[in-house]
């Protein structure tokens, strides 16, 4: 990478959203590549040098004629998926400063989660990031494991993986129906998208007995055992998924109004996204290799053959793109779990529902939620409740870079380069 | 991946007068941590973060703990000189006698840092740091302008906790409201008694707030919190 200073940076950033690839071919711009070779650079992003305030969201001045007309976008706004303000400063179109305004959605999670006992917590996390209650199980479950050090039974591990895809799946899904949906197109490609996120939802209720408050998961493996019935039924949905998701490529993918609107649009370089802690499909998006489920390996994942989607530009389209490859990821990960299933228990032997008293120490565990890195860290002091009961939460951190990305775009961008984030509001504020 | 004894020599060799003492983690997780002292922080964070080796260049997770004081009772056993009469004879006869004693351990709030690294795919690595105590000593370096992704996560420990970070660009509240009081996560927090901040002019919740306020303010003195 060249090196640019601090001023000509932002220059660069303002001119670059007056000038739109609009109109090119999909196609033009290469599928997003596979995973590279072992030998391959990570990403060409990381620079020794860095000048001053390299990592802060640019300065920009107002042209000058006219006058700065301040917005608070929100807290309710239809395209703040929740209560969420952004407070804009406007000079014409041009955004020139965004502040984003947290806590509408507030409870202290984290501090009733410290007065409770650590199972009583499990039903809680699925209210954290409600469109995907599996993983939030699965994160806190993990950490709760690394904690004690207890093992998950073979099949246990098959059926997280089964899950947290289809979680993964329907919110990709119900992410990009969204952000069609704010780019004006009204119903139809949510209402796309919402009709297969029924069908996997129904697999939840029937499994555990709820839609989306499933608190499915525990610590050690998981509360019921799937039958043979709901394996045949996931397995019937998940050969109906590909349908879907080339219907929803063919209908998207190069749609010219999509395209214009999406492309150079919030571009974020993969420097400041790993440095900001951006995970998620956004982080691969920008370029950057970096997926929990291959560094960590943790499940069963270094088991399974998938690969990585990586984007180019770092755009709204590529976030657009990247999620639309990762639903077709996830299918091939589905398929491989669903047919190796082993039979077996779902729960550890061992494993202690009351009087859990973890021994004390610290534990940190972390899975490629849907939104990017989930990490749940707990200290525990030996009692029936954690000392400390911390997470990590990917909606709130992928939000840093929101400025950065936003500022030099018009009002009606901030709309789409928000929805491109991905966000749920309850693991925002918590 | 380099142990936490590894990283600690690297530490000291590449930052002169660094002071980093491994925390051990009894836990299985086997995440031990580093504890860096406030003042030599930024430095050993940029060395993290530049080392080729080392290359911690994603902070993933940052978070506030709150250590109250704590008030130890121990048993200790003095010896000392006692004077008995045995067979008529006065004689100093040393004698071992269990005392119990109180201290009060002092407390303070802690910030922890989970550092990974995107380019060499390793990771955790915990770095600590303590303030003096929880009340008037409560600042910390922010390591914001090193890492990025400390901004919102550092705004809400000064937020919840009250952890003062200097350097810090955009220091305010996260998730209360501006005009808050107190920090909420602290272990002696007490919630309000009608869950509102301003008092509705109704006499019984004026009443209690009241109340509720003078008993803040009790606590205050007397909790430092």
């Amino acid at each position: 990478m060249t090196e640019v200073a601090p001023q000509e940076r932002d220059e660069l950033k303002f001119k670059d959203s007056q000038v739109r690839e609009s109109g090119s071919p999909p196609h033009g711009r290469g599928p997003a590549r596979g995973e590279p070779g072992p030998g391959a650079p990570i990403h060409s992003g990381i620079t020794a040098e860095r000048p001053e305030g390299w990592n802060r969201p640019a300065l920009i001045q107002p042209s000058g004629d006219g006058e700065l007309l301040e917005v608070a976008m929100g807290p309710h706004h239809p395209s703040t998926h929740g209560v969420f303000r952004m407070d804009v400063a406007l000079d014409g179109e041009r955004v020139i400063r965004l502040r984003p305004v947290f806590g509408y959605l507030h409870r202290n999670h984290e501090k009733i989660a410290e007065g409770v006992s650590y199972l009583a917590s499990m039903p809680y996390t699925d209210r954290l990031d409600y469109i995907c209650p599996m993983t939030n199980n699965w994160a806190y479950a993990l950490a709760v494991e690394k904690l004690t050090g207890q093992e998950v039974p073979e099949r246990a591990e098959y059926l997280r993986v089964i899950l947290g895809e289809l979680t993964r799946f329907q919110n990709h899904a119900s992410s990009i129906g969204f952000l069609i949906q704010e780019m004006g197109a009204s119903g139809t490609p949510l209402m796309y998208a919402f009709r297969e996120r029924e069908k996997i939802l129904d697999l939840f209720e029937s499994l555990t007995g709820a839609r989306m408050m499933v608190n499915y998961m525990r610590f050690g493996g998981c509360r019921v055992d799937a039958s043979p019935a709901w394996l045949d039924e996931t397995r019937k949905v998940v050969a109906g998924l590909p349908e879907f998701v080339d219907e929803f490529d063919r209908l998207l993918s190069s749609n010219e109004i999509l395209m214009a609107r999406t492309q150079g649009v919030g571009v974020l370089k993969a420097d400041l996204a790993v440095n900001a802690g951006v995970t998620g499909p956004m982080l691969r998006a920008s370029g950057v290799n970096y997926d929990i489920r291959k560094v960590d390996g943790y499940g069963i994942y270094n088991r399974i053959n998938f690969r990585v989607p990586l984007g180019d530009h770092g755009d709204v389209y590529d976030r657009f793109m990247i999620r639309l490859l990762e639903m077709r990821e996830s299918i091939t990960i589905l398929t491989q779990a669903l047919k190796d299933i082993p039979a077996g228990p779902v729960m550890d032997p061992k494993a202690k529902l009351r009087g859990f008293r973890p021994k004390p120490g610290e534990a940190y565990g972390r899975i490629e939620a849907p939104k990017g890195e989930l990490g749940f860290y707990l200290i525990s002091d030996g009692g029936p409740n954690p000392y400390r009961y911390r997470i990590r939460p990917p909606s709130l951190i992928n939000l840093t870079v929101l400025e950065d990305m936003c500022l030099g775009h018009d009002v009606a961008d901030v709309v789409l380069i928000f929805g491109s984030v991905d966000i749920v509001l309850g693991e925002v504020d918590r | 991946m380099k142990t936490v004894e590894e990283i600690k020599a690297a530490i000291e060799a590449a930052v002169p007068g660094a002071a980093v003492e491994i925390v051990t983690n009894p836990s299985v997780s086997g995440q031990h941590s580093l504890r860096l002292a406030p003042e030599c922080a930024v430095a050993v964070a940029t060395f993290l973060r530049d080392d080729p080796e080392i290359a911690l260049d994603y902070l993933s997770n940052v978070t506030g703990i709150d250590w109250p004081d704590k008030e130890i009772t121990e048993k200790v056993k003095v010896a000392r000189q006692v004077t008995k009469t045995v067979e008529d004879l006065e004689k100093e006869v040393d004698e071992t006698v269990e005392e119990t004693r109180k201290r009060l351990e002092p407390g303070c709030l802690e910030a922890v840092y989970h550092l990974y690294s995107v380019a060499k795919k390793h990771g955790p690595v915990v770095v600590r740091m303590r303030t003096i105590d929880r009340a008037e000593q409560v600042e910390l370096p922010s390591l914001t302008p090193i890492w990025r992704s400390a901004e919102f996560q550092e705004r809400e420990i000064f937020d919840l906790y009250g952890i003062v970070f200097t350097g810090h660009p955009d220091l305010r509240r996260l998730l209360m409201w501006e005009g808050f009081k107190d920090h909420p996560m602290r272990r002696d927090y007490r919630e309000p008694d009608d869950f509102e901040y301003e008092p509705t002019a109704h006499d019984e919740v004026l009443k209690r707030a009241t109340e509720h306020q003078a008993g803040t303010a009790a606590q205050t003195t007397a909790g430092g919190s």
